[in-house]
């Protein structure tokens, strides 16, 4: 008999998790934060270069269509938004192809929540204690960091005005990289990837670490604005404990025109990269241009969450069949 | 040989880097929140033996390495070349390099079956059992008596190795040898 058959979590873990799934629920209900559920197919996906969406086929009302399963249940929440939920969330299936690790499987479950009329301060603060909620052996403060100023701490350099040839030279040596692998690669490519191997490793240690400050470039679905210095940086954060990540938050991009435009950009670089244009979703748009009221929103790996809860080495050990299992 | 992409590294699996065949050792995906994946992949260099880490951007892929491992035993040696002959009944034979025997030159014995990794056809690694059993040809004379009690003594085996050997052990006597951790195991 073959024993490929068996959950990758073992029972006690699961009666853990869905405890600590009450937890969040509660949490969100004592705030009068409005639970909602939205489909996981949309009829356009997420158009970000980085992740990969998965798609299926499916007879509609309108003959086949490709229908798009979701990154996250981003665009759907801001269609509840514009048509005047208020506070919302949702404890989402999500699916990145590819993604496979001890951090990492391809459907996965994303909290997310929005706040209409909140601050990007507020939504870190009621994030932070969210997440004392579920750790309650997590006691550190909360410390926040720009961008920039990591960058300088840890490799000495300005992420912002470093010469691109400089920062494919550190990347590749802090990748133990050959240097013509990153020949072809902008400045946010290397940056990536000295944030992930160089910086990210020394953040959430005895402390739960926000940063913000992110470059324009990287500003995916948050508004950009200019920082103290004069920068124009994205406005959005990263929480990060224990050297994962957890957590990301925007102040939520509200002009319809504005989020078109990057759509469109996404989708140029997408041909340019070789890798398939994915369907803009038309509805958000819509809904944009309806208006949607200025929000901050924060999506949290929650089976991340509930890993480092239980102290499990490997996500799978807290999902009832990882996608290898499945 | 085909292609694999980052999505298919995985423990065992054979690829081509810089000129090289090595065994992927440990995959794992780093992303920062947002943005670029990579995968951080750790490989043995199964020319070097050495083991390194290297970065890939998720979706890169290197070139399938054509390694094989086959069981075979040992024949003999001219000095200059180590014979191994295939054990599935072909009855093939693979001249092997002293670089390519390492450590497990100490541990060879006739018709013993070992571990020979080919790449391109071509021996480049050899392992030896975990277990083997070899005569000693040169201790000290044993102390009569002391079966049980601790205490050691080198001992020269015919293969060349010497180890440890407990002190009531004699020259003549074949031993089962761990080859892993190049220890006494018992008497044979």
């Amino acid at each position: 008999m073959k024993e490929n058959w068996r959950p990758t979590a073992d029972i006690e873990t699961l009666r853990e998790r869905a405890r600590l799934l009450a937890s969040v629920r509660r949490f969100f209900s004592a705030r009068e934060v409005l639970e909602v559920e939205t489909p996981v197919l949309g009829q356009g996906g997420s158009t970000d270069v980085h992740l990969v969406s998965l798609s299926t086929m499916a007879r509609t009302d309108r003959g086949q269509r490709r229908l798009w399963l979701q990154t996250s249940p981003e665009f759907h929440m801001k269609r509840l938004l514009a048509a005047g939920s208020g506070p919302i969330f949702q404890l989402a299936k999500s699916f990145r192809d590819g993604e496979v690790g001890a951090r990492h499987n391809i459907e996965f479950t994303m909290l997310e929540w929005y706040r209409p009329g909140c601050s990007l301060a507020e939504m870190i603060d009621e994030t932070a204690t969210l997440v004392a909620t579920i750790l309650p052996r997590f006691h550190g403060p909360v410390v926040h960091y720009r961008y920039r100023a990591l960058f300088h701490t840890h490799l000495a350099l300005d992420p912002f005005t470093t010469s691109l040839e400089t920062l494919r030279r550190l990347a590749a040596e802090h990748g133990q990289m050959s240097a013509h692998t990153l020949a072809d690669e902008g400045r946010d490519t290397c940056l990536d990837l000295l944030m992930s191997m160089v910086i990210e490793p020394h953040l959430g240690r005895n402390e739960l670490s926000v940063v913000v400050d992110y470059p324009a470039s990287q500003a995916a679905l948050a508004r950009r604005h200019q920082d103290a210095d004069g920068e124009w940086v994205a406005s959005r954060f990263e929480l990060y404990l224990d050297g994962i990540e957890l957590a990301n938050g925007y102040d939520e991009l509200t002009d319809a025109a504005e989020q078109r435009a990057r759509f469109v950009e996404d989708n140029a670089e997408r041909r340019h990269l070789g890798l398939g244009e994915v369907d803009m979703d038309e509805r958000l748009l819509s809904a944009l241009e309806h208006g949607m009221p200025e929000s901050a929103g924060v999506a949290l790996g929650i089976d991340r969450l509930i890993q480092l809860a239980l102290g499990k080495a490997r996500l799978e050990d807290v999902l009832t069949f990882s996608t290898p299992n499945c | 040989m085909a292609n694999y992409s980052t999505n298919e590294f995985k423990g065992g699996l054979k690829v081509m880097l810089d000129g090289d065949p090595c065994s992927i050792i440990e995959n794992e995906l780093v992303k920062p929140g947002k943005g670029q994946a990579f995968n951080r992949v750790k490989l043995r260099n199964l020319m070097t033996g050495r083991v390194g880490e290297r970065t890939f951007k998720s979706g890169d892929s290197l070139e399938g390495a054509d390694v094989m491992e086959l069981e075979m035993e040992y024949l003999y040696n001219d000095s200059e070349m180590w014979y191994f002959m295939k054990t599935d009944g072909s009855f093939e034979q693979y001249a092997v390099e002293k670089k390519a025997l390492g450590d497990t030159e100490k541990w060879l014995k006739e018709q013993a079956p070992y571990t020979v990794t080919l790449w391109n056809d071509n021996a480049i690694q050899v392992s030896p059992p975990n277990f083997i059993e070899l005569e000693v040809v040169e201790t000290d004379p044993g102390l009569k008596g002391d079966t049980a009690q601790g205490g050691s003594k080198p001992a020269t085996l015919s293969s060349g190795a010497v180890v440890r050997v407990p002190l009531f052990i004699n020259e003549g006597e074949v031993l089962k040898i761990d080859t892993r951790s190049g220890e006494y195991v018992s008497r044979a």
